[in-house]
């Protein structure tokens, strides 16, 4: 018995013999199927020519083709995504920003009411985004005390995403984590507050920044109570809110949503694949600690 | 250009500031308002966006929102009016059967998956990736794809499957009796594979030699799995249940593309029922009072499940 077989409790990985390794792999591919297989066979009939729900699969008739994606300009999608790219972009930005600077202040300088502003932040983590959604329309449509109607544009897609208790709790933890004495040593060497923080801090922070960088990407790029809230007309439309309105076509009938969803996919699937490591170190020490 | 003056700032930096002395510099780091003004994009934001949507609902909730007419004090009245609406008792009723099922279901598969996926071979690690990718899918995506896999024709593609292992066709969203377990479905096929990332980082904190000492006294699988493994799982347990009960009963996009209460109501949940109430139907303060009495459910499950944890521990 060889002590890798304690690596695991069932220690499949390590089973030997002809049956046991076809059973294992069997079972590994169905997983896959499973789990994956839908998303694939949407890859796939995004440039196909299936045209209704019967033909959806992961081997579907009929070869290839782009005319979703011709179709799918007809039907604005490419404004759809262009609409969700500069929300989140200026949301991404935005926020990082915002908990970049938070979380500087929080776990840097001594602040008497750091443990009660630490609250007030952790608190809007309990509070679910769908409990204020009607009454943040109201807030919207009228912005006190400047009288700004945010309804119908960017920015009222934008700012409410801007401050993320996730993003915050994060960074000051990592930030707290910085010895103290390359900081000193900066202000040694003459530089300001902002200096320091842009080229001291912030480089030393990049595990984090890729952390809050890669949740805060799939936060914003999932948002949809809120884009449909602020969203007046389809011009303003994100392409997750979209979709809903793409289901059938004239011409390439399902064909068109197949496109518009495989868009919609991908940016997250490619942030996932690209940040792998920052994405599962997020996962699992964000719900340890909430 | 920005280049070149970040150079000459650099040449002339010390001529240029000629005021910034150490002891000034140092003076300027113990004003108290530079942490304040860090701290002020977030707090302004919370507060717009977090902090006044939650005060304007609980008025709300008092009121009847009458828009240009002025808002109206109704006292509880909104309160008394949707928990005796019979739609929002069953939908409070479906929240908790959804939230209920899709917990224990992701959680269930979760360590299945886990126990299966666990170990550090290449394969196993493709495979893991593979299996989580339905978390990092848009939940909008998500449910446009279960909707085409769920079309109920018998040539559908989930029923073209099921036929090949000799099941009959389902009719799954498209009937009262199977769509909620379908709604279910797409829940637990985002739900495991997160559950299984979680409970892979809890059980790469159980102590090796416990397996090794436990296999030579003699415990077979499932005992070490029993008496090693799930102890040690017991706080990932409590996380998971906290959290995916929070997301199930505040439960939207799914419901809303998947079926938006269809058919018949029988998939309305609470947020379903409020946004109808709130956005379509201009009923403001009574989505309002849905929305207070959502909110209260959430920090009551959250305390409860805290305090089970308390004496547990």
């Amino acid at each position: 018995m060889s002590a890798e077989r304690f690596d695991t409790v069932l220690g499949l990985a390590y089973r030997r013999g002809a049956v046991a390794r076809i059973l294992v792999i069997l079972l590994y591919a169905i997983l896959v199927l499973v789990f994956a297989g839908p998303l694939v066979a949407l890859m796939i009939g995004a440039f196909s020519k299936v045209v209704d729900p019967t033909g959806f699969s992961l081997i579907p008739e009929g070869g290839f083709t782009l005319r979703n994606f011709i179709a799918a300009g007809d039907r604005n999608v490419y404004h759809y995504l262009f609409n969700s790219f500069v929300v989140v972009g200026f949301g991404l930005l935005l926020q990082m920003l915002v908990s970049v600077f938070a979380a500087y202040a929080l776990a840097r300088h001594k602040m008497r009411l750091a443990a009660l502003i630490m609250l007030i932040i952790l608190a809007t983590m309990m509070l679910p985004e769908e409990v204020i959604a009607i009454p943040l329309s109201v807030v919207l449509a009228d912005l006190p005390p400047f009288d700004l109607d945010l309804i119908g544009t960017y920015a009222g897609m934008i700012l409410p995403v801007g401050a993320w208790g996730f993003s915050i709790l994060v960074m000051t933890e990592f930030m707290k984590e910085v010895p103290v004495e390359l900081e000193e040593a900066a202000r040694i060497d003459g530089a300001g507050e902002l200096r320091t923080f842009f080229s001291v801090i912030l480089p030393l922070c990049r595990p984090a920044l890729g952390v809050i960088g890669v949740f805060g990407f799939t936060m914003i790029w999932d948002q949809y109570l809120l884009p449909l809230i602020v969203a007046t007309d389809a011009t303003q439309y994100t392409l997750p809110i979209a979709l809903r309105t793409l289901r059938s076509d004239e011409e390439v009938g399902i064909g068109v949503l197949l496109a518009a969803s495989m868009l919609a996919l991908l940016p997250s699937v490619i942030a996932f694949l690209a940040f792998q490591r920052q994405f599962v170190r997020g996962l699992t020490s964000g719900a340890v600690k909430g | 250009m920005t280049v070149r003056t970040a150079e000459a700032r650099r040449a002339n930096g010390p001529t240029e500031e000629p005021g910034r002395t150490p002891e000034r510099r140092r003076k300027w780091r113990r004003s108290p308002y530079v942490p304040w003004l860090f701290l002020a994009p977030a707090l302004i934001l919370i507060f717009y966006f977090k902090y006044l949507p939650m005060a304007y609902g609980l008025r709300m909730s008092f009121y009847e929102v009458r828009g240009y007419l002025g808002d109206l004090y109704v006292g509880g009245q909104n309160y008394s009016d949707i928990v005796t609406d019979d739609k929002f008792t069953a939908a409070a009723w479906h929240s908790v059967v959804l939230a209920v099922g899709t917990t224990a279901g992701s959680m269930f598969f979760g360590l299945i998956l886990a126990l299966l996926l666990e170990g550090s071979s290449r394969t196993l690690w493709f495979v893991r990736t593979a299996a989580f990718l339905p978390v990092v899918t848009t939940i909008a995506v998500a449910a446009e794809v279960w909707r085409i896999l769920y079309h109920p024709a018998a040539d559908g593609p989930l029923n073209s499957i099921l036929g090949l292992i000799g099941i009959s066709p389902q009719p799954f969203l498209a009937d009262e009796q199977s769509s909620l377990l379908s709604v279910m479905g797409v829940g637990i096929w985002r739900g495991a594979p997160y559950d299984m990332m979680i409970f892979l980082a809890g059980l790469a904190g159980v102590d090796r030699s416990l397996y090794e000492s436990s296999a030579v006294d003699g415990a077979n699988t499932w005992h070490r799995f029993r008496h090693v493994t799930v102890p040690a799982l017991r706080p990932v347990f409590a996380i998971l249940i906290t959290l995916a009960a929070i997301r199930g009963i505040r439960v939207f996009t799914e419901v809303f593309l998947l079926t938006n209460g269809a058919p018949n109501g029988s998939t309305e949940v609470l947020m379903t029922l409020i946004y109808k109430l709130g956005l379509q139907q201009g009923k403001l303060g009574i989505a309002a009072a849905g929305s207070i009495l959502l909110f209260g459910a959430t920090v009551v499950l959250t305390v409860a499940v805290r305090a089970l944890r308390r004496r547990e521990v």
